[in-house]
């Protein structure tokens, strides 16, 4: 892939994110996985906080986009069988620690473009994440092989898609949409799908990860994927001055909280288990459309994530952040520990040579 | 010459693989990854490239991709 590509992509998230606040989309949230999926599990009624409920067509775009773009590139291989329980749990975390800090790492470069530091402080525990699983990477973390799958498997996702959107231009009584708050505010739903399918297409084509860019960065020191997520904030950063969105500071900022241990403590946790999974919250809606039913799962985790996450008050709100939002981070940082440490070679092939002994 | 398997592993993986492979046996000249990914064949291609191997090609091997490199 050129570097080209991947900078115009990066791009074209970035500006669509700006324009998609201006279509209706709430302040900073153009594009957030975390977000889109926990009010998606809303809607669904896998959770019932009445201010976060709306079948958001970006992520359903995006999964399409990253499918057309895969079959038609002759990309598209329907792949499964990686510790696939493994990857539930993990993205679980993952969307738990997200709504700690109010948003997936895409939302967090959105936030820092438009001014938000508390979006610094989350960066920085995300980097550190990142660092942490790259550390067991280096002692060679690894959730072992995939197998090839039939067709259906590996669309399986998709298709649950289609059924969303299905959902959502039907709009039949059981699913909730939000009357007031976030879950109310959104694009109409034609711009919501068609920027959708732009961001899964130029995802596909350039494999654009926000964690991807960081570890490797760092692990290799190969800037490809980091060109892209600095496009998104560049881009971003001038949308919103250009549209007057932009307010630099720490309090007031829209969707969030100062609470600064758990900004980085949450998005340290989500940057941990991204790296484990090997893309963050976006990367695995585009590997799911390109018919890994591994993704796929994934996607679930983080869908039962946000539902866990409402019902049991662990999300955060602009108010702050819930104790038990706290004791979750710290509970599940344990889990991603045991998972990082139970997935080395040397642990599994002790394992191997003990059972062979008996 | 290595030869390295990185047959249903994700990324990153397989560019680790190569990396272990190739800084392993120290003076490796040439280097055979096979893949069978897109991300894949694109990150071990630019890691190889990056890594001071200068004839980087690859060809179609069944279902998946050889990747041969030499300095």
């Amino acid at each position: 892939m050129r570097k080209s590509s991947i900078i115009v992509a990066g791009a074209l998230i970035g500006l669509m994110s700006v324009a998609l606040v201006k279509f209706g989309n709430p302040a900073n949230m153009g594009l957030c996985i975390a977000c889109f999926l926990r009010d998606t599990a809303g809607a669904l009624g896998l959770h019932r906080a009445e201010v976060v409920q709306y079948i958001r067509p970006e992520v359903i775009g995006i999964v399409i986009g990253a499918m057309g773009s895969a079959m038609y590139f002759k990309e598209f291989s329907a792949r499964g069988g990686s510790s696939p329980l493994t990857r539930f749990v993990l993205a679980v975390a993952v969307m738990i620690g997200a709504l700690v800090f109010l948003g997936c790492p895409l939302r967090m470069i959105l936030r820092l473009a438009a001014g938000d530091l508390n979006a610094l402080i989350g960066l920085a525990g995300f980097a550190c994440g990142i660092g942490m699983g790259i550390v067991f990477l280096n002692k060679g973390f690894s959730l072992k092989r995939n197998y090839k799958q039939n067709t259906l498997e590996g669309s399986l996702l998709p298709v649950v898609m289609m059924g969303l959107l299905g959902l959502l231009v039907i709009a039949p009584a059981f699913v909730f949409f939000s009357a007031e708050g976030p879950g109310s505010l959104h694009a109409p739903l034609l711009i919501s799908l068609g920027a959708g399918v732009i961001a899964g297409v130029a995802a596909q084509r350039t494999r654009l990860c926000t964690m991807g860019g960081i570890r490797d960065a760092i692990l290799f020191k190969d800037f490809y994927l980091l060109m892209g997520v600095g496009a998104i904030l560049v881009t971003a950063f001038i949308g919103n001055l250009a549209t007057g969105t932009f307010a630099l500071g720490f309090e007031s900022q829209p969707i969030a909280h100062t609470d600064g241990l758990w900004n980085f403590l949450g998005l340290f946790l989500t940057g941990w288990g991204s790296v484990l999974l090997g893309g963050c919250p976006l990367r695995q809606l585009i590997l799911s459309g390109e018919g890994n039913s591994d993704s796929a799962v994934t996607v679930f985790g983080l869908i039962v994530g946000a539902a866990i996450s409402h019902n049991f008050g662990l999300a955060s709100s602009a108010k702050g952040v819930t104790a038990n939002g706290q004791m979750a981070v710290i509970l599940l940082l344990v889990v991603v520990a045991v998972i990082s440490v139970m997935n080395l070679p040397m642990v599994t092939e002790k394992a191997k040579e003990l059972k062979e002994a008996m | 010459m290595a030869v390295i398997d990185t047959r249903g592993m994700s990324c990153p993986q397989p560019v680790l693989m190569t990396k272990k492979a190739v800084a392993g046996s120290g003076l490796t000249s040439k280097v055979e990854v096979l893949v069978d990914n897109a991300a894949a064949l694109g990150n071990v291609t630019r890691f190889l490239k990056s890594a001071g191997f200068k004839n980087v090609d690859a060809s179609p091997n069944g279902d998946d991709t050889l990747i041969r490199a030499s300095k």
